[in-house]
């Protein structure tokens, strides 16, 4: 059975991100609800969301050279849609939270250290307002990307288990090859 | 292969078969399993622990709300000058600010109350809180306290002294028996409070000795780790509190007093780093390090201009103890990153609100030309 498959370069960018991703949101809530571990975790989350941020760049681009495979013909117009819009949504999110996160620390005056001496220039000018602002929009974007990452889990899990219409294989294979577009199933 | 189109779309769901029952419960479970773990993380699932959102809750249950202010050390006066490094810090740290050359800073004085109109007493603890600034990043903030130990070791100890602390809404005044039963389970916090009420007090904000109490590391630039305590010590000779009577004590004097001493001429402080001893406690901010320490004498630091809190000065600053350069490193001390957590609530509150003007204002500079006399018209 030879599906079409997302580019083995894709695929490696998908998951890597996805953990990462994961990773930062239980760290973000984590370290917000706890005294002894803030500090460490905070230590974490900024490199570790500047990292995504600078990864969903090369996504976006790996994504003009490498298209992803057709999705099967026989999948109907709303699930299309639906799939298209939550893709949409997803990589807005994934440039949005980390953005907001640069901004708001910018925006608060406090140093965006990612790791010893190395360290991030402010892109907003300091005001308080603003980084109040920007700092709830953090959670909110966060709380947004977790419930369309939710959704998007579920999808993937459908396709795989109920639809089994190969979509769920054309990211998780461990193959090399991207298979033949136009052989679903 | 060529797959034999279905007769049914493998995308309808119903009537389900067996099988689509079988992908919806897994489907379902993985999810209910993901969002679980994240309501555990969030904490939702174990409401008794201590948050820094409950001890910023906890600060304003006992002092009220005032918006825009410090949840803590509310009542302040921001401070500017420069702090000259001797270069004797880099033996311990590579922290540029412990090079040779000058440094801006910018500070705040105020006292250890959350509350930002309460009138001064002579009896608040006093603080000093920094932001070193030098040109080639590497920024370094820090708060410090006019107490010798810090009365708590843990956050759940500060917690709870929160409360015990509290005025009764009954009497306006402490409760003694809940001082006596919370220090009963906090031995240490009785230690330390005995050491912090002998304390000698000074007259006012510019010749006292403000501590930064919690233990730190340097770092060289090999790498090797030292730990330390270090203070800002007054050049103004150390003057005994005399506490005005109640009458004659203006609601501002001892700001108004560092006011005065600063349109006088600048402030100048020793920054003292104490060098911890393998076996020091580093963890325990209750617990005075033995006598005879090593000190270093890092640099003077040079306060030379006074403002009201504004926009964009030291209101506007989080001192959070954790934003340290590289070459400046936390301890095992618990309360380090509890109070970086808490100051980060309680910043991010106050940025949101609306702003008052500070009880603390200053007067403009008496005219440089003496000798004009007032019309007083
Ligand atoms: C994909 C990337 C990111 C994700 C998923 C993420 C997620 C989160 C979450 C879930 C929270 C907790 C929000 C709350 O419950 O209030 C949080 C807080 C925070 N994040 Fe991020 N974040 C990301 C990137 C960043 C970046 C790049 C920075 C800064 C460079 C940053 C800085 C912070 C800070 C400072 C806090 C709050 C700490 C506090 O209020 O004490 N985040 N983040
Ligand atoms: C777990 C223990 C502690 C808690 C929960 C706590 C809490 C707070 C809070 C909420 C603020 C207001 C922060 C802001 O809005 O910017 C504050 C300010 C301050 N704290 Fe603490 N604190 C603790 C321990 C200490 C210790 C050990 C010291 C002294 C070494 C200290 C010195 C200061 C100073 C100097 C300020 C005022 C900083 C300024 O002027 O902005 N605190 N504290």
């Amino acid at each position: 059975m030879d599906t079409p498959r997302f580019a083995l370069f894709s695929r490696l960018l998908h998951w890597l991100m996805a953990l990462m991703i994961l990773a930062m949101l239980f760290i973000g809530i984590g370290m917000v609800a706890s005294l002894a571990d803030y500090h460490w975790l905070l230590s974490i989350h900024r490199p570790l969301g500047i990292a995504i941020l600078a990864l969903v760049a090369v996504r976006l681009v790996n994504r003009q050279l490498n298209p992803p495979p057709p999705l099967p013909a026989d999948m109907p117009p709303v699930l299309r849609f639906a799939a298209h819009a939550s893709h949409v949504a997803l990589y807005a999110l994934m440039l949005a939270v980390p953005l907001v996160g640069w901004a708001m620390l910018s925006a608060g005056r406090l140093p965006v250290v990612l790791y010893g001496g190395l360290e991030l220039p402010p892109i907003v000018p300091q005001d308080v307002m603003l980084y109040a602002w920007l700092r709830a929009a953090h959670t909110a974007l966060a709380l947004a990307l977790f419930a369309t990452f939710l959704l998007h889990l579920a999808a993937a899990l459908m396709h795989g288990l109920v639809f089994r219409d190969g979509v769920f294989a054309s990211m998780a294979s461990l193959r090399a090859r991207r298979g033949t577009p136009g052989r679903p199933g | 292969m060529i797959s034999k189109p279905p007769d049914r779309s493998r995308y309808r769901l119903w009537p389900p078969s067996t099988g689509v029952l079988a992908g919806l419960g897994v489907t379902g479970l993985v999810l209910a399993g993901v969002a679980g773990a994240f309501a555990y993380t969030v904490g939702l699932l174990s409401p008794g622990a201590l948050t820094q959102t409950r001890i910023v809750d906890r600060f304003q249950a006992v002092n009220g709300i005032h918006p825009g202010f410090r949840r803590n050390h509310a009542k302040g006066v921001c401070v500017t000058g420069t702090f000259a490094g001797n270069g004797a810090g880099a033996r311990l740290s590579r922290a540029a600010v412990f090079g040779s050359g000058a440094v801006p800073v910018v500070g705040r004085f105020a006292v250890g109350i959350g509350k930002p109109f309460l009138p001064d007493t002579g009896a608040e603890v006093r603080s000093l809180a920094l932001s070193f600034r030098p040109a080639s990043g590497g920024e370094w903030r820090t708060g410090m306290n006019d107490i010798p130990v810090f009365p708590v070791n843990t956050a759940d100890g500060f917690y709870g002294l929160l409360a015990a602390s509290a005025a009764d809404p009954a009497t306006g005044k402490p409760d003694p028996a809940q001082m006596t039963a919370f220090l009963g389970t906090h031995p240490e916090t009785a230690r330390a409070l005995g050491l912090i009420k002998a304390r000698p007090v000074s007259s006012g904000f510019a010749d006292a000795r403000y501590n930064g109490l919690n233990a730190f590391r340097f770092v060289d630039s090999s790498g090797a780790s030292t730990p330390v305590r270090w203070s800002m010590v007054a050049l103004d000779p150390f003057v005994a509190q005399v506490p005005p009577s109640g009458a004659a004590r203006e609601p501002n004097y001892l700001f108004d007093g560092l006011v005065a001493r600063l349109q006088q001429g600048p402030l100048r402080y020793r920054l003292v780093i104490t060098v911890g001893q393998p076996g020091d406690p580093t963890n325990d901010a209750t617990l005075p390090w033995p006598a005879g320490r090593e000190e270093i004498d890092a640099g003077t630091l040079t306060l030379d201009h006074v403002e009201a809190e504004g926009p964009g000065n030291c209101r506007d600053i989080n001192y959070d103890p954790l934003v340290l350069p590289d070459g400046i490193a936390t301890s095992n001390d618990p309360l380090l990153s509890a109070r970086s957590a808490a100051y980060s609530v309680s910043f991010t509150r106050r940025a949101g609100e609306p702003k008052t003007p500070s009880e603390v204002q200053v007067p403009a500079r008496p005219p440089a030309t003496p000798g004009v006399p007032a019309t007083g018209g």
